[in-house]
């Protein structure tokens, strides 16, 4: 018995806050790499929704181990990514973030109206796999991941091609390739996310991945600011704890994370916390 | 039982197509895709409900009243929450995050204000007989649909091609900055489109309203759904794409839930929107231009 009582019993009582800060912290990377490349993404929460659903059917209808589950249920989100990201990421954002809203809206029609998904019930009974340390262990491998990769050359290209995409692209920047890429990280991230946090609370709805989690998720993302992958971390855990904090009706905590959105995107373009990466002069 | 399919398709494809119209409108002349704009739908059908069920009003008025409701809240809002970003570099983005942001506020209050609840209208708001002709029923509600879109729509367009206001707005959609030059009252002329789109989409919440007599303050997201398929798959900003688009897909979602199954209309619909992405992304009648990157 290696953890102290005390300790334990804080453990226990806030298990779910935990996982929750873990997991909005991976959404709001998730966020964070697609907005890193000039481009707005609104699929996070149907992507989410789609690694949760695929993997919590993986494990109760198929009965894998949780070891081959978590990387398989990256599988459909990152094809549903593929399949709009594709066509739209060729266009101007505004087809990007159009598609990716409706898919939220659709794959929630769909969960409440097949059975395989529960319907309205959702799936219940999906039993705990998930550790807390596996949570954490991907979310400090996601940040690491992308502060090296936003130090490197690909860094300099993705804020290149967020500032100016056309000036990017004549600088020889292949912008499609790397808003493609941005776009599987962001679904891979958010599968996982989906995965760990259906196995952490054995039980999933169609609410959960729809348009509120979506605006949600980038209201994390836009109160940190998108200076460094730290910043919407941040930003997710500040919005977390603070309706534990305060206690207040859902429906008005709704309206705060819109009208931090707003403030945001008139008043903080860059985010509470600023900062940008520091590199060397090329 | 085809026939009949295909006119409930028809008749509620003409309320997609009025939506859908606004929205289209508001993005080819002010050239942001504006994601309030769903709520104007829902404002319009609260507020027509209010009258008449408060202050006793006739569709006749109630319809009218709120369509003017709903456009005076989409010029409030594109005041607050669009004109200082009209001239920023990243406009295209950032107006899509700021009424994003926006109208998850606007639903929520909404929601905590009046209740999650599925509301009616008044009994006896419009005569429940139906025109029966063969085997066809065509009921008083589905015929002030068709008329009143058959109104607002030739309205529209008489609008767009022989008035002077119709004149600037195909300029400003055109070329903002020479329109300016022109002489243009472009502030004034995008304030007019917010107008109009927030009529055309409290207008169609009305009717949405009475056709299924179900109001509640998220209709108008599950309807943007609709929106978006309809404005892609007609061209963005092209207006006569939007008005066939909004006609067949409302002819393929009756089709689908009759045939195929009603939990998947939603799905066909969207399937159709990401195929049209792939293969005509300037929209099928090809009008509309598209940026490349």
């Amino acid at each position: 018995m290696s953890i102290p009582g005390w300790l334990d019993d804080f453990l226990w009582t806030y298990q779910n806050l935990i996982h929750g800060l873990g997991i909005n912290g991976l959404l709001a990377l998730s966020m964070y790499v697609v907005l890193a490349v000039g481009q707005l993404s609104l699929g996070q929460a149907a992507f989410m929704g789609l690694g949760a659903y695929s993997g919590a059917l993986m494990t109760m209808k198929l009965h894998w181990p949780f070891a081959l589950v978590l990387p398989a249920s990256c599988v459909v989100p990152v094809a549903f990514a593929l399949a709009i990201g594709v066509p739209t990421l060729r266009l101007s954002g505004v087809y990007l973030a159009i598609a990716t809203i409706g898919l939220g809206e659709v794959l929630r029609a769909v969960y409440l109206n097949v059975d395989l998904f529960g319907g309205a019930l959702g799936l219940n009974g999906i039993p705990e796999r998930t550790e807390t340390w596996m949570i954490y262990a991907l979310l400090a491998l996601a940040l690491a991941g992308f502060w090296l990769v936003g130090r490197s050359r690909i860094g300099r290209a993705m804020e290149a091609m967020r500032e100016d995409a056309t000036a990017a692209a004549v600088m020889g920047v292949n912008v499609a390739r790397y808003q493609l890429a941005a776009l599987v990280c962001s679904a891979v991230l958010a599968g996982l996310a989906g995965a760990l946090s259906a196995h952490a609370s054995s039980f999933i709805g169609p609410n959960e991945y729809g348009f509120e989690p979506a605006v949600t998720i980038l209201s994390y993302a836009l109160l940190g600011g998108i200076g460094t992958p730290l910043a919407p971390v941040v930003g997710a855990w500040f919005l977390t704890v603070l309706p534990e904090l305060l206690r207040g009706l859902p429906e008005i905590r709704l309206a705060f994370n819109g009208v931090i959105i707003v403030l945001a995107v008139l008043f903080l373009p860059r985010g509470l916390l600023g900062w940008r990466m520091r590199r060397r002069a090329a | 039982m085809l026939a009949q399919q295909l006119v409930n398709g028809v008749l509620l494809g003409a309320t997609y197509s009025l939506f859908a119209l606004g929205f289209t409108l508001m993005f080819g002349v002010l050239r942001v895709i504006n994601l309030t704009y769903g709520f104007y739908f829902s404002a319009g059908a609260f507020v027509a409900l209010w009258l008449t069920k408060q202050m006793g009003l006739g569709i006749w008025l109630a319809l009218p009243l709120g369509a003017v409701a709903a456009g005076v809240v989409a010029v409030a809002i594109d005041w607050l929450l669009l004109t200082r970003l009209r001239w920023r570099p990243t406009a295209e983005l950032d107006s899509l995050m700021v009424t994003l942001g926006g109208v998850l506020a606007l639903y929520s209050v909404m929601t905590a204000w009046l209740g999650p609840d599925i509301r009616r209208l008044p009994p006896g708001l419009i005569s429940a007989d139906a025109l029966v002709w063969g085997g066809l029923r065509v009921t008083m509600a589905q015929l002030l649909i068709l008329g009143a879109t058959i109104v607002l729509v030739s309205a529209l367009l008489a609008l767009m091609r022989f008035t002077r206001l119709g004149l600037a707005i195909r300029a400003m959609a055109e070329k903002p900055d020479a329109a300016g030059l022109m002489g243009i009252n472009t502030a004034r002329t995008s304030a007019l489109v917010s107008f109009l789109s927030g009529c055309l989409a409290g207008a169609g919440g009305v009717l949405i309203g009475l056709n299924f007599n179900a109001i509640q303050p998220y209709m108008g997201e599950s309807m943007m759904l609709r929106g978006f398929v309809v404005i892609i798959v007609g061209g963005l900003g092209d207006i006569r794409g939007a008005l066939i688009a909004g006609l067949a897909l409302g002819v393929i979602e009756v089709l689908t839930a009759g045939y195929v199954a009603s939990g998947l209309k939603e799905a066909v619909s969207f399937a159709i929107l990401v195929a049209v992405l792939w293969t005509r992304p300037q929209g099928l009648f090809g009008r509309a231009v598209v940026r490349r990157a």
